[in-house]
């Protein structure tokens, strides 16, 4: 088994590479081979896929100690000074990040068979699936930023491809170009950036940057400038403020895509982007308040609007959109760590989520609005299981994962210190802790008027196949145990002491609790940051986890008194006097209106304007054809002097010669 | 070999005359065969062409006439290699293209794209200014009779416009080619020459060098063409036959550009150090401008045409940053756009074949009707807009690189560094005309019922895409490949810059620290190579 782990180093690009060969046979050959052939190749490339990433993952705990494992495909481009291989890179960090993509991919992959059965566009389906987890695994590998870019457009063009799937629809066709041009926006930084990064430290590889990072003049501002240019990149991809509003448009695409694109791995890249450069981001504070200051503002704002939807997905799309916030407020106090663990944690119980979304909608016959719904408990039992341990992992109720992944952000936040601007840490828990009240109490309201009170639709719900409802079920599992890896600080040596203890009764071999935070914190090592934590007391620590469950219990309770059972009058009540404010949230705060308002339209007129006045007729009608009319306008008065007429030549000189003698007798 | 590979089309054309004028099935193999025969030999010149050497290979030098002094003096380098390449690669798949397109005048039509095939690889191959005239004015006839005759409605106006353009620039860089003679006289002997090579080596007053570099410029900057230069272009492209498009994009439009890396610049290094950020300056406009004009076009080949005006002024910005990874990315990009842009007039072609109109509005949802092209047509979009992993990415990456660490926009008086920022902009708006564009013809409903059992790509037509979508990956991929055989042969040019101008970077960038200092001028020194 060890001899196995100590020569993964040499199979790593096998990762990646299996879910390419299944894109490309499927992408090109699909039309042609049996649907069960399809699915059956796409999923076995991504099965094994996680197999290896398991293993690479134990490599790297066991064997590399927490080490980095690199394994090289050559050059890419090699100019001047400037090189760029070909290497995948494998640390504490991204084997986390391999593990949840190929597991999460692996589930969404078989659920996948259910939910597309009997589509004209199977195979084309498969076909971008298994291309997206191979994009996004290089994203996640590249052990540089321009190989991580390659993965970054590529999960772009895929989550475009997978949101326009259905391209009969001109409107899903649109969303799916509004989330490729948005992320281009974020790019054109991300790519500024490398491009900085290049000039000023001579090297983009992780590891040449990290050498490099503490060398560069904070006080000059090159840092912030490129980590702010890199921020640009991760809000275009993980859909923070101000361009998020792409990823609720996004839910237009088959709902496993939504699942594992728009949930659980693709929006969680930019997270990851800054995760992984920490060393960089560390060094720059006043990027750091603004990345904080941007997941915070970007959590609370999204639970506002996710609090007013109709539409089971647009729920859960916000719902991820703050839920991403929260994870950019954790890197942007320099809680690294909890970010990531956050990240983990999210990406199962929402995924769980949107498949127990996606597993509704296919009961009602592809009804997603939860006025239309209501009563479903007894019809879709699985379904409505796991989406309620999900709803309370994402609550934050413990023991579930969520809880703890939330808990620690709070606390670190609360405790953070930025050295360049004082007091930032006080307004991002606040913003935090009232956006975890509202999470609360929007995924409740969804629960209960999903599952509870009398079904008020007219399809005729029934249970999903269990190729769809296993899978529900293995990630409401993880949910539930993945909590207890990162256990808090108090709370954790007694558990280790009891685990220890238990595991002594049957072994011999030695054994430590597993820790998230102590396995993963060997990639956030930043040299010279002034990055640091307050110390507490364990009491105050513990006094902050009950006020974390106090909130999750007042936001839980508040929306089952509104909504259980759907029997209350009260909401409607509340959505009639708050007037404004709820047609305000409901509306998105009119953020879609007031963008084109402002950019799109004028972009277009302008264009539109130039058009015309300056290549039409500036250059055209003036400068070209111009100088043609003139020369055909002066021919033709100069014609009438040369007609060939000798009369007329004749009199011409007769009266010029008058003229001339004239002149002279009078001179 | 050189000639070989220049002048078997002109060989293939005289052999069209014999050819009697209704047998279209004939006049089209010859062409076939001839512009096929010609990419083989154009093969074997990449085979034996020497990576990591910076001068001229394949040198041919033979007296022509004494008095003026011209020579045959042909020769291939890296810059030219690959636009030689991409010519003889693209001509065979273009005529394969008309295969039933082009109906009326076949034979006619053939010699034109064989004449023209010689006039582009000559004027690519020429290191005589003369003889270089000679193949650029011999590209000029068989385009303007492409678009004049088998062009569409408007095709006198537009090869009328087309020629008077280019006309006009001929004429200045006629009187540039002339004056330089004529002050090129040596010292010892009085001996004139219109050899390129050794034009290099002759120094022009400031004066004088101001005056040629704006007279060869225009006729580049109208190749190119820059803004506000690019009108023809539009009209051009719209009328012109898909294979006159092609041709036109993919290499036509590159001797503009080709002409500054190749004569404009390194002939009058002063002036070129002096206009270039100017020069940038417009470049910058151009991409931002063209975006925005493709972004209004209602006709896709006008969209396309537009598209080419935003691309090549990334290359000029490339070209502008004298160093060596930019001028790279900027021939890099030239190969790319020549892949691409070719490719999407090859596509409007199939569409138009189909229907008959290059109206956006007219198409609609064709990727339910037309799955294969529709994927071949996505793939050459994504190349277009530079995703990573096709052509052209690298190009842009690249381009890009090069100018943002170029030391000319670090002193420059207009703009600086944001030129780059600017120019960078092109990223996002390449991705919203274009996808702008697949959407509307490709995704939605099919509302009109033309639409409607159009079939999809024949294997003919397949075939004419293959070496396309070949090429847009395996630029996208093997990089280096292209890279160890382009960025030798400018780095000279971009020594060249340096040295003529007794340039000081540390009077340019006080802000430097000294080590940084020292890596950029080690970046600036003359690299490997040089004249064997």
């Amino acid at each position: 088994m060890m001899q196995a782990l100590s020569n993964m180093q040499n199979y790593l690009w096998l990762i990646p590479a299996l879910p390419l060969l299944g894109a490309i046979v499927n992408g090109l050959f699909g039309r042609r081979l049996s649907t069960a052939f399809v699915s059956a190749l796409a999923i076995s490339t991504v099965t094994v896929s996680s197999v290896l990433s398991v293993m690479a993952f134990f490599a790297v705990r066991l064997v590399a100690h927490g080490a980095p494992m690199v394994t090289s495909l050559g050059s890419w481009f090699a100019i001047d000074r400037y090189g760029v291989a070909m290497n995948f890179m494998v640390d504490p960090l991204s084997s986390v990040m391999i593990l949840v993509v190929t597991i999460v991919s692996t589930l969404i992959h078989i659920y996948s068979v259910g939910y597309m059965k009997g589509d004209p566009g199977y195979h084309r389906y498969f076909a971008y699936l298994n291309l997206f987890v191979f994009a996004m695994l290089v994203l996640v590998m590249g052990d540089n930023l321009v190989l991580m870019f390659v993965g970054w457009e590529g999960v772009g063009l895929c989550s475009y491809l997978l949101i326009g799937f259905w391209f009969t629809d001109e409107e899903k066709a649109i969303a799916g170009k509004k989330a490729f041009v948005v992320n281009r926006i974020g790019d054109f930084g991300f790519l500024l950036g490398i491009i900085l990064l290049f000039h000023y430290a001579g090297t983009v590889d992780f590891a040449g940057l990290r050498e490099v990072a503490p060398h560069f003049d904070v006080a000059a501002g090159t840092l912030t400038v490129i980590t702010l240019l890199l921020f640009l990149g991760a809000c275009g991809k993980s859909a923070q403020i101000p361009l998020y509003v792409w990823l609720p448009d996004a839910m237009a695409g088959p709902t496993p895509v939504s699942a594992l694109i728009h949930a659980a791995t693709m929006v969680t890249a930019g997270v990851y982007m800054v995760c992984r450069l920490s060393f960089m981001f560390a060094l720059a504070p006043v990027t750091m308040g603004v990345i904080a200051g941007i997941g915070t503002l970007t959590a609370l704002f999204a639970a506002t609007i996710g609090l007013a939807q109709n539409d089971i997905k647009k729920v859960l799309a916000y719902s991820t959109v703050s839920q991403l916030g929260y994870m950019f407020a954790a890197a942007g106090v320099a809680a690294f760590s909890a970010g990531m663990f956050h990240l983990v944690t999210h990406a199962f119980f929402k995924a769980c989520l949107f498949m127990c979304a996606g597993s509704v909608i296919h009961a009602l016959s592809g009804e997603q609005d939860i006025g239309k719904m209501g009563g479903l408990s007894a019809k879709l039992p699985d379904t409505r299981f796991t989406f309620l341990v999900s709803t309370i992992a994402i609550a934050g109720f413990p023991p579930l994962s969520g809880f703890f992944s939330k808990d620690e952000i709070l606390w670190l936040a609360f405790t953070s210190r930025n050295p360049a601007i004082p007091g930032l840490n006080y307004a991002v828990w606040a913003g935090l802790a009232i956006t975890a009240f509202l999470t609360a109490l929007y995924m409740f309201r969804l629960y209960y008027m999903v599952f509870t009170g009398g079904y008020a639709g007219h399809a005729h719900p029934h249970e999903s196949p269990k190729v769809m409802t296993w899978p529900l079920v293995i990630l409401a599992a993880v949910t539930m145990v993945l909590g207890f890896i990162g256990l808090p600080a108090w709370l954790e040596h007694p558990v280790e002491k009891a685990f220890v203890a238990v595991h002594g009764l049957f072994s011999k071999a030695p054994w430590s609790y597993p820790n998230f935070g102590h396995f993963i914190s060997s990639s956030f090592y930043a040299q010279g940051s002034n990055f640091g934590f307050a110390e507490f007391s364990h009491a105050a620590e513990i006094g902050f986890t009950l006020f974390s469950i106090g909130i999750a219990v007042a936001g839980w309770y508040t929306a089952k008194r509104l909504y259980a059972g759907r029997t209350s009058a009260v909401p409607e009540r509340l959505a009639e006097r708050a007037g404004g404010l709820y047609r305000g949230a409901v509306a998105k705060w009119y953020v879609d209106e007031i963008y084109d308002a402002i950019i799109v339209k004028p972009f277009w007129a302008v264009s539109r304007a130039l058009h015309q006045l300056v290549d039409v007729f500036i250059i055209d009608t003036l400068m070209v054809n111009g100088p043609a009319y003139i020369a055909q306008g002066t021919g033709y008065v100069l014609k009438f002097w040369q007609n060939g007429n000798v009369q007329r030549y004749l009199a011409a000189i007769l009266v010029g010669a008058g003229v001339v003698v004239y002149v002279l007798l009078k001179g | 070999m050189l000639g070989i590979v220049t002048f078997l089309p002109l060989a293939g054309a005289a052999g069209l005359l014999l050819v009697p004028a209704a047998e279209a099935g004939i006049a089209r193999a010859v062409a076939m065969v001839f512009s096929l025969a010609s990419a083989v030999a154009s093969f074997i010149v990449l085979y034996h062409f020497e990576p990591g050497y910076a001068g001229m290979q394949y040198e041919v030098d033979v007296s022509w006439l004494s008095h003026p002094t011209v020579s045959y003096h042909m020769g291939i380098d890296g810059i030219s290699l690959f636009l030689v390449l991409l010519t003889t690669v693209l001509t065979p798949v273009v005529i394969l293209s008309t295969w039933s397109a082009i109906k009326d005048r076949v034979r006619e039509f053939m010699v034109c794209m064989l004449m023209l095939e010689t006039g582009m690889l000559g004027a690519f191959l020429a290191l005589d200014m003369f003889l270089f005239f000679l193949f650029w004015e011999l590209m000029l006839i068989p385009m303007y009779l492409i678009i004049g005759v088998w062009g569409g409605e408007r095709r006198i106006y537009a090869s009328v416009k087309f020629f008077i353009y280019t006309a006009l620039g001929s004429v200045f860089m006629l009187l540039a080619i002339l004056f330089m003679y004529w002050k090129s006289a040596d010292p010892q002997t009085g001996a004139r020459t219109f050899d390129v090579l050794r034009l290099y080596g002759v120094t022009f007053a400031p004066g004088e060098q101001r005056f040629l570099f704006l007279a060869m410029g225009l006729a580049f900057a109208i190749k190119v063409p820059m803004f506000p230069f690019h009108t023809w272009l539009p009209d051009a492209h719209v009328e012109a036959p898909t294979a006159g498009s092609v041709i036109l994009a993919a290499v036509l439009l590159k001797m503009g550009t080709y002409g500054f890396l190749r004569f404009a610049m390194p002939l009058f290094p002063d002036a070129a150090w002096e206009f270039m950020p100017w020069v940038a300056g417009i470049a910058v406009v151009g991409i931002i401008y063209g975006a925005m004009m493709a972004l209004v076009q209602k006709d896709l080949k006008k969209l396309v045409a537009y598209s080419s005006i935003s691309h090549l002024g990334l290359v000029m910005i490339g070209i502008c940053s004298l160093g060596v990874t930019g001028m790279t990315g900027a021939v890099y990009q030239m190969l790319n756009h020549g892949v691409s842009t070719g490719g999407l007039f090859l596509m409007v072609g199939v569409l138009y074949e189909r229907r008959h109109t290059r109206l956006i509005a007219e198409y609609g949802g064709l990727a339910g009707v037309v799955p294969r092209a529709a994927a071949v047509f996505l793939v050459i979009c994504l190349s277009s807009i530079g995703l990573p992993g096709t052509n052209g990415f690298v190009g842009e990456f690249l381009t890009l690189m090069g100018s943002f660490v170029a030391p000319v926009f670090n002193f420059a008086m207009i703009g600086g560094r944001w030129f780059v920022y600017l120019a960078a902009t092109g990223v996002v708006l390449g991705a919203v005309y274009m996808l702008w564009a697949y959407q509307k013809v490709m995704f939605g409903p099919v509302t009109n019922d033309a639409n409607k059992g159009l079939p999809d790509l024949s294997s003919r037509e397949m075939l004419v895409f293959v070496p396309v979508l070949f090429l847009i990956f395996y630029m996208g991929i093997h990089t280096t490949f292209f890279t160890d055989r382009i960025a030798p042969s400018v780095t000279p040019i971009a020594a060249r810059m340096t040295d003529h101008t007794g340039f000081d970077l540390g009077k340019t960038r006080p802000d430097l620290t000294p080590a940084t200092l020292m890596r950029l001028k080690e970046r600036l020194q003359p690299g490997q190579g040089g004249e064997r």
